[in-house]
């Protein structure tokens, strides 16, 4: 090996603390972009694939019930492709061993087999014969939730019978990647399943015989989907369409599509964060050593190295951090993209699995790592570049000290001389402490930014489910029902109280805006259910008029006192004009509430209700069951009570994780900014600090100087990140507000000072690293060392 | 006498620090042979370092010009100026200059890997007695021994000049005296033009030349008809 080879791995043995605090940091920012790019990609790619060999369809439509003739009349709208007609309904589910009722999807199986949009895979089995009745496939995961196998049976409330059905074999579907039950939040495949059946018993079960009423189409290249919704609309609206939509408000594709830009704006804004800090502390500690080498690299010059083999060395010493930081990163970032693989296994169904970051990220991650190192070096490498040979051999010129403005404010202050040594030390690098505030701060602001997620889903769980939705359990028909059948359900076993509640499907327009939304309405009274705003207070509803959710009124350029036309969808085809009484903040969904009363009246109708809210006494649970499996017109239930447990367990157990990682994050950065200042400090000051002890300062005394510093830039950068945080945070809301969700921007003070604690604290913890080796220093070796 | 190695003529240099300008040679016109081992001596400040880094290719004359052989060191760019250095030169400093990370037979060994025809390492260090050191770092040697590696590194490329500024101005006469042997024999043996500065007028003894400097210009050039050997001049 050559001798500069040689002195390049002695010089990074001798700086591993450094090089390892460093590494650490840019190991950080590595493994996160590795986990969220290389996922981000992986499911974008896997979904992609997916899609085109499954041809997963453009536009979706369900109507009431369709003749079969009008797939003509469809099939002719400029810019369809393929369209394909099917029967599907919502059935209550016994199955064997559970007590509580679950809920089915029913879809109808072409004749021909399996259909040729959203095509689904075949897991294991085989297709039902088209002309058996009570032979079934059922999405594989819902099978495996129940150990089902092909001949396996359950039951199913068709028509106001429970029948028997035979699995006959599993499959998956494009349409079904993320399965979410109706009013669930995360997929439960205990609870919900999918379940294609031949089309002739489909439409016999549902009464759809010669006709449909669910819609898919494919669209040819270069297609209007807009124009090809309203034409499809138009068409259907004697038939009780509910409006046609794309594939961005298909429930499963939409929520990849929100997991997918979560993933690509963490890989967007956190390992800059990484990268940039990084570039910061090689160029701090390159900067240092290549001020201590002055005289060496003079030497390697005079005996003949070139410029460029000089500057290379240097550049290669920042490469061997980021070389370590690249083997981090990719450990951890391997690990966390398999563990984030094994919880996308559980939400999204994939028949196959592309959950695999490819080999290029792993090239884009190590080639963004050597470059953030390489331009934090850059700078300090061209100085040893440019020095001149005779130049670096001459003992340097003592730096020339001036008096000027800050001296003068300080010196006006009358502080004692070791803290006016630590401020002139912050002003006389400017842009040092500047930096050194900055990266701090921004370990403080990513702890805020972890902190608030949690308390904003605390505030989303508490406004969804115990203020807003306190019911035990959701009862919905098959159709509406006039609100007499409250009475029967009472009567039920285990039903503490009852409430009803209608859902209308409409299509809000103001200007050119336009929203398709379901339309809340509750009898008043209502106290299961309600509407409450983001103080707590229930908002009434006033007769003839809307109160919108502010996302919607934001959707649809709308504020109070404005006119919304209302068209309604379904069986109630008919355009009204309703002003909007108030707006509202709620975090799910883009809801529209209406007067109860207001919304019968409007049709001219008894009250009707869509579904029922219930308050369920435990002890009788198990017989409520029993009752509602054979209960006809029942479509399904939806359990409150186990949305709320899974719900927040899934985020006690998220929060867990991500706080460790944001913790460990923000110590890690704390650390690496908090090391390597005061190891560059320690080597810059070593003469003055060590003629101090000699003049009889304590080590106490003197350590406080040096631990002052980066103290005082600590305590500095609180305030900075407090604010950094409460951005990023308003940015984080901004980022995952969507038609699904909204998030409310929680902030507590507690928030704050826990992520200064934590950074003041590893801060300290860093700086204590460095008083050790200050306490160990030779001063005779110090102050004969020539620098 | 042989033939010229050195040429210069009319070699000036300004310093430009901003307020004063510092003319730290103002004309200089010397020869220097093949073979020969010169003395600068001179008050400090006369440049004579400044002459030394010239024409060593470390730094650059204002005005003038420098040949080596039939080069004009001043027309030289930077890469000309490295690969001069690289091929040609070899300097001993007065604070030696070791690289500390690296051993002594290493930090030879930094010079062997880029020159043309560098002997062993190993021998470099033989030739100024330390083959029992060359496993040693610089800090576990003394400043005169460390002085010798410096002259090992500056010969293990078989340079044709040796420029040494003050070699023995950080060592006592003993092992001052160790560090002349050791440039002597190499002159003597290999026949590298040899150039040394000091403040100790007594070292002139050992020259074939003693060149003066006063103010940036030569004021004499004395020939030794007599040399001393370095143990038998009176420090
Ligand atoms: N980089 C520089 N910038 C400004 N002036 C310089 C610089 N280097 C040398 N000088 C000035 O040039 C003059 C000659 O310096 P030089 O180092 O050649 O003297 P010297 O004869 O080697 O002295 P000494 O015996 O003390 O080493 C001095 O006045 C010195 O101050
Ligand atoms: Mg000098």
């Amino acid at each position: 090996m050559e001798a500069i080879d040689i002195k390049l791995l002695r010089d990074f043995r001798r700086l591993w603390a450094q090089a390892l605090a460093i590494a650490l940091v840019l190991g950080c920012g590595v493994a996160i972009f590795l986990t969220s790019f290389g996922m981000f990609r992986a499911l974008e790619d896997t979904r992609a694939a997916y899609y085109e060999r499954n041809r997963f369809a453009d536009v979706f439509v369900t109507a009431r019930r369709v003749p079969g003739h009008m797939v003509e009349a469809i099939a002719a709208i400029p810019g369809v492709s393929t369209v394909e007609t099917r029967v599907t309904g919502s059935v209550v589910l016994d199955i064997p061993g559970r007590e509580e009722t679950a809920v089915g999807l029913v879809i109808s199986l072409p004749n021909g087999g399996l259909s040729q949009l959203n095509r689904p895979v075949i897991r294991s089995g085989r297709l039902p014969d088209p002309d058996a009745a009570d032979r079934v496939m059922v999405n594989a995961p819902f099978a495996l939730a129940h150990g089902f196998g092909a001949g396996d049976v359950f039951s199913a409330n068709l028509n106001g019978r429970k029948r028997p059905l035979t699995i006959t074999g599993t499959v998956l579907s494009p349409e079904y990647i993320y399965t979410l039950g109706p009013g669930a939040l995360m997929p439960d495949n205990e609870g919900f399943g999918i379940i294609w059946m031949p089309e002739r018993a489909a439409a016999a079960a549902f009464d759809m015989t010669g006709a449909f009423n669910s819609v898919s189409m494919s669209l040819t290249r270069g297609a209007d989907e807009a124009e090809v919704i309203d034409r499809l609309d138009d068409l259907l609206e004697p038939y009780g369409g509910m409006g046609a939509y794309g594939r961005e408000q298909q429930v499963s594709n939409s929520f990849i599509d929100a997991e997918i830009a979560s993933l690509r704006s963490t890989a967007l804004i956190l390992p800059p964060v990484f990268f940039g800090i990084t570039a910061f502390l090689v160029n701090m500690v390159l900067g240092r050593i290549i001020a201590l080498e002055r005289s060496q690299i003079g030497l390697l010059k005079a005996v003949g190295y070139s410029n460029w083999e000089v500057c290379l060395h240097y550049l290669l010493l920042a490469g061997l951090v980021a070389v370590a930081g690249i083997v981090l990163g990719w450990a951890v970032g391997g690990w966390l993209a398999h563990a984030l693989a094994e919880l996308y296994a559980d939400f999204f169904d994939f028949p196959f699995l592309i959950y695999r970051v490819s080999y290029d990220v792993y090239a884009i991650s190590a080639a963004i790592a050597l470059a953030s190192a390489g331009l934090g070096a850059a700078r300090a490498a061209l100085s040893a570049a440019r020095l001149s040979p005779a130049v670096a051999m001459a003992p340097p010129a003592p730096p020339r000290y001036s008096r000027n403005l800050f001296d003068r404010m300080l010196a006006a202050l009358r502080l004692s001389q070791p803290a006016m040594m630590i401020l002139r030390a912050i002003l006389r690098w400017p842009v040092r402490s500047g930096l050194t505030v900055l990266g701090l701060a921004l370990a403080v602001a990513v702890m805020v930014a972890a902190t608030f997620t949690e308390d904003s889903l605390d505030k989303i769980v508490d406004a969804a489910f115990f203020q807003s939705n306190r019911q035990d359990a959701i009862l919905y028909f098959t159709e509406d029902k006039p609100i007499s059948v409250l009475e029967e359900i009472r009567r039920l076993p285990g039903v503490m109280a009852v409430e009803g509640q209608y859902y209308l499907s409409a299509e809000l327009r103001h200007g050119h805006r336009e929203k398709q939304i379901a339309l809340e309405a509750r009898p008043e009274g209502s106290d299961l259910a309600r509407v409450v705003d983001e103080r707590g207070h229930v908002v009434v509803v006033p007769e003839n008029a809307l109160v919108l959710t502010r996302r919607l009124a934001t959707h649809l350029d709308a504020r109070p006192g404005d006119v919304i036309e209302v068209e309604f969808q379904g069986d109630k085809r008919q355009t009204n004009e309703l002003p909007v009484a108030a707006l509202v903040t709620q975090y799910f969904g883009l809801g529209a509430f209406i007067d109860y009363d207001t919304a019968n009246r409007l049709f001219r109708q008894a009250p009707q209700i869509t579904m029922a809210n219930i308050l369920i006494d435990p002890r009788h649970e198990a017989d409520l069951h029993a009752r509602l499996k054979d209960m006809p017109g029942l479509a399904g239930t939806v359990m409150l009570t186990d949305t709320r447990r899974s719900f927040q367990e899934t985020i006690a157990e998220n929060v867990l994780i991500m706080n460790t990682i944001y913790v460990t994050i923000a110590v890690l950065i704390t650390v690496g900014v908090a090391y390597n200042g005061a190891r560059v400090q320690l080597s810059e000051r070593a003469r003055e600090l060590a003629s101090l002890r000699i003049l009889g300062f304590t080590r106490g005394e003197v350590s406080a100087i040096l631990m002052g510093e980066t103290v005082v830039l600590a305590l500095a950068a609180q305030p900075v990140g407090w604010l950094l945080g409460w951005g990023i945070s308003w940015a984080m809301t901004e980022g995952f507000t969507s038609d699904l969700y909204a998030v409310p921007l929680v902030l507590r003070p507690a928030t704050f000072a826990q992520a200064s604690i934590v950074v003041l604290v590893a801060c300290l913890g860093a700086v204590l690293l460095v008083r050790r080796r200050l306490d160990r220093m030779d001063l005779v070796a110090v102050m004969k060392t020539r620098e | 006498m042989a033939w010229p190695i050195f040429r210069t003529e009319g070699v000036t240099k300004v310093y430009d620090t901003g307020e004063v300008q510092v003319h730290a040679l103002a004309g200089v016109d010397l020869t220097l042979f093949a073979g020969e081992l010169a003395v600068l001596l001179g008050p400090s400040g006369s440049g004579k370092s400044t002459l030394l880094n010239i024409l060593g290719g470390l730094d650059r004359a204002s005005s003038g010009h420098v040949w080596f052989r039939d080069t004009d060191l001043t027309a030289l760019r930077e890469r000309g100026l490295t690969r001069f250095r690289r091929d040609h030169v070899g300097f001993v400093f007065q604070f030696y200059n070791l690289v500390p990370s690296l051993s002594a037979r290493e930090n030879v060994q930094l010079v062997t890997d880029v020159a043309r025809e560098p002997m062993p390492p190993e021998e470099a260090l033989g030739l100024v007695g330390l083959s029992h050191r060359m496993d040693h770092f610089p800090a576990e040697m003394s400043g005169g021994e460390q002085q010798r590696v410096a002259i090992a590194r500056a010969i293990a490329k078989r340079p044709e000049v040796l420029l040494c500024d003050e070699p023995t101005g950080a060592l006592d006469s003993k092992t001052g005296i160790q560090v002349l042997e050791a440039l002597k024999d190499i002159n003597d043996r290999f026949g590298t033009t040899t150039v040394v500065i000091t403040h100790n007028a007594a070292i002139r003894k050992m020259a074939h030349r003693v060149v003066r400097f006063q103010d940036g210009r030569i004021t004499e050039v004395e020939v030794n008809e007599t040399r001393l050997a370095p143990h038998e001049i009176v420090w």
